[in-house]
């Protein structure tokens, strides 16, 4: 298990007896800690994911798309410059993260409605155009910066799951479940919009409560996430895309299925982050996108090679 | 008079704007098969999407039962009113999967899965539509004569009094527009179903409907039987072209012969 060895004899016996070892306190610590949060983290996205395509109709679509992830990288990076961090202690950046993000779908939620109506080809557009502007003055002022600043960015920007604020981490935990949970009001809404608004009205949906909740819904899980673990990307285009192949397009099983493969998926690329280079880590964004990517194409080639 | 459940009363509306429908009075008796007729760009479609208020009136009302559909929940309303549109954007589902999306308005709250009555009614309206052999084959599989029948079964699953359906026949061969029309003729004889379609061609409503309403640049033209709205002024004022109506000598009802230009035969 990583660089430290802790054989499964070793494992059962430290949980029993050896509290307050050397071991004890890496499991339990620092592992434990870390797999809760990719759990979280790997749920949030990828349901998030799946809602975002289930609402636009569009597989492309993931929780990065919306410019949410841009917001929370500009709250970080002036966090970071103006050295808000030491004033405010190490919740401070999570926190100006979140920030950012919420900024974030409020302007591109307000700027696309129109008329009382949610116009959801806007929300894309907007949303697209966001992250380009974002992304541009984020790299401004990577370009103005000092060197070391511009460290702590880039490496807040891969994103990682290395999180030492068991606070921040149970409330990631408790957000991705709950997540869950809401969604699953929306689980036939969902199924309803797969038509198209206009039929999902004729089956009785509240088509734009259903739209402005669900958006605020994702937007909210990925604000989280983005928060506080970077960005990790991939997760939340990939494995809803994936799990859409594999078990259909009924969403009352795709999201759970989702949450949970997408779970799985973020702490398997994190041990593999962790242990493939050992002792030194590679930003686990690295392994998700190489990986998920791979697997991705693999899976796709077949499917076409079968029909 | 029978009793009436769809009446709708000065109804103006439209996008933006633009006025698509402008005046509309029109009363639906309970147990019609009433045919819309119109040009293209008539308000044909948007009578539909006012019905089912999809798009609001300007001014106006639209009563179904003798209650106004804003009324109405939307989830009582899709109980009662089922459309069939035109064309569908849809996943890969198989057909029996579709059709049970048609029982999401009678779900209740926290109801993640169907019940054994939904599945049942399910199974009814496929072999109503004659679509059971199709029920694990996916939808975009499926010809479009087929999906038309399944987009119906669908309708029909939401166990609706009044049935919407928009050129149902459109892009189809004449052996499957028969069907179309012969299967809504059941509904509506034999299910004792409320049924407004919209036709564009005027021989399959001029056949099959009880009764025709006849729209023309937003305007309710002409309401009645299909002999009164089958008349060569009115369509040929309507749609710019000349026309010869005769009786078919199969059932006495008008049919309408096109003129090609002279000569085209000689």
């Amino acid at each position: 298990m990583g660089i430290t060895n802790i054989t499964f004899k070793k494992f059962i016996s430290l949980i029993f007896t050896e509290r307050g070892s050397i071991e004890y306190s890496v499991l339990f610590d620092i592992r434990l800690p870390r797999i809760i949060l990719g759990l979280a983290i790997g749920g949030a996205l990828s349901l998030a994911g799946v809602i975002l395509q289930g609402l636009f109709r569009n597989p492309l679509v993931e929780p990065y798309t919306l410019g949410i992830s841009g917001g929370a990288a500009l709250g970080v990076c002036l966090n970071i410059i103006f050295q808000l961090e030491q004033n405010l202690g190490g919740i401070s950046l999570p926190l100006s993260g979140f920030l950012g993000a919420i900024l974030i779908i409020f302007l591109v939620y307000s700027l696309s409605i129109k008329k009382g109506i949610l116009k959801i080809q806007e929300l894309l557009l907007t949303g697209v155009m966001l992250s380009f502007i974002l992304s541009s003055l984020i790299m401004l002022i990577m370009a103005i910066s000092h060197i070391q600043d511009l460290q702590g960015i880039i490496f807040w920007i891969m994103g990682s799951l290395a999180e030492p604020n068991w606070f921040l981490i149970k409330l990631m935990f408790f957000v991705s479940i709950l997540g869950l949970l809401f969604s699953y009001i929306f689980c036939h809404a969902l199924n309803a919009l797969s038509l198209g608004e206009e039929e999902a009205l004729h089956l009785g949906i509240n088509v734009e409560l259903t739209k402005r909740l669900l958006f605020i819904l994702a937007s909210l899980l990925t604000g989280f996430s983005v928060s506080v673990a970077g960005i990790i990307g991939f997760v939340g285009l990939v494995v809803p895309h994936f799990m859409r192949n594999l078990i259909g397009n009924d969403h009352r099983i795709l999201l759970i299925s989702s949450f949970l493969s997408g779970a799985g998926f973020l702490v398997l690329c994190d041990t593999l982050a962790r242990t493939i280079i050992s002792p030194l880590e590679l930003p686990v964004g690295v392994i998700t996108g190489i990986l998920g990517g791979s697997i991705f194409i693999y899976v796709l080639s077949k499917k076409q090679m079968k029909s | 008079m029978k009793e009436s459940i769809l009446e709708i009363k000065n109804l103006s509306c439209g996008y933006d704007s633009q006025i698509i429908l402008s005046d509309i009075n029109l009363t639906v008796e309970r147990g019609r098969l009433l045919g819309i007729i119109g040009p293209n760009g008539s308000g044909k479609t948007t009578l539909l999407r006012a019905i089912t208020g999809v798009i609001k009136p300007k001014e106006g009302n639209v009563f179904f039962e003798n209650k106004d559909i804003y009324q109405i929940g939307l989830r009582e309303l899709a109980k009662k009113i089922a459309v069939v549109p035109q064309s569908i954007i849809v996943n890969s589902i198989t057909v029996e999967e579709f059709v049970l999306l048609g029982r999401i308005p009678h779900y209740k709250r926290f109801q993640f899965l169907e019940t054994k009555k939904d599945q049942e009614i399910a199974k009814k309206t496929l072999e109503l539509t004659d679509t059971l052999k199709l029920k694990d084959r996916s939808i975009l599989e499926i010809s479009s004569g087929e999906r038309q029948l399944v987009l119906i079964a669908k309708a029909l699953a939401q166990e609706p009094k009044l049935l919407l359906l928009d050129e149902p026949t459109a892009h189809l061969d004449i052996g499957h527009q028969i069907k179309i029309m012969n299967l809504i003729k059941k509904l509506n004889e034999k299910e004792g179903l409320t049924v407004l379609v919209v036709l564009h061609d005027l021989n399959l409503a001029g056949q099959y409907c009880e009764e025709l309403v006849l729209l023309n640049e937003g305007k309710l033209i002409r309401q009645g039987s299909v002999n009164e709205v089958l008349n060569y002024r009115d369509i040929e004022k309507v749609y710019k072209t000349t026309v010869l109506i005769k009786e078919n000598p199969l059932n006495k009802r008008p049919f309408i012969i096109l003129f090609p230009p002279k000569g085209m035969d000689e």
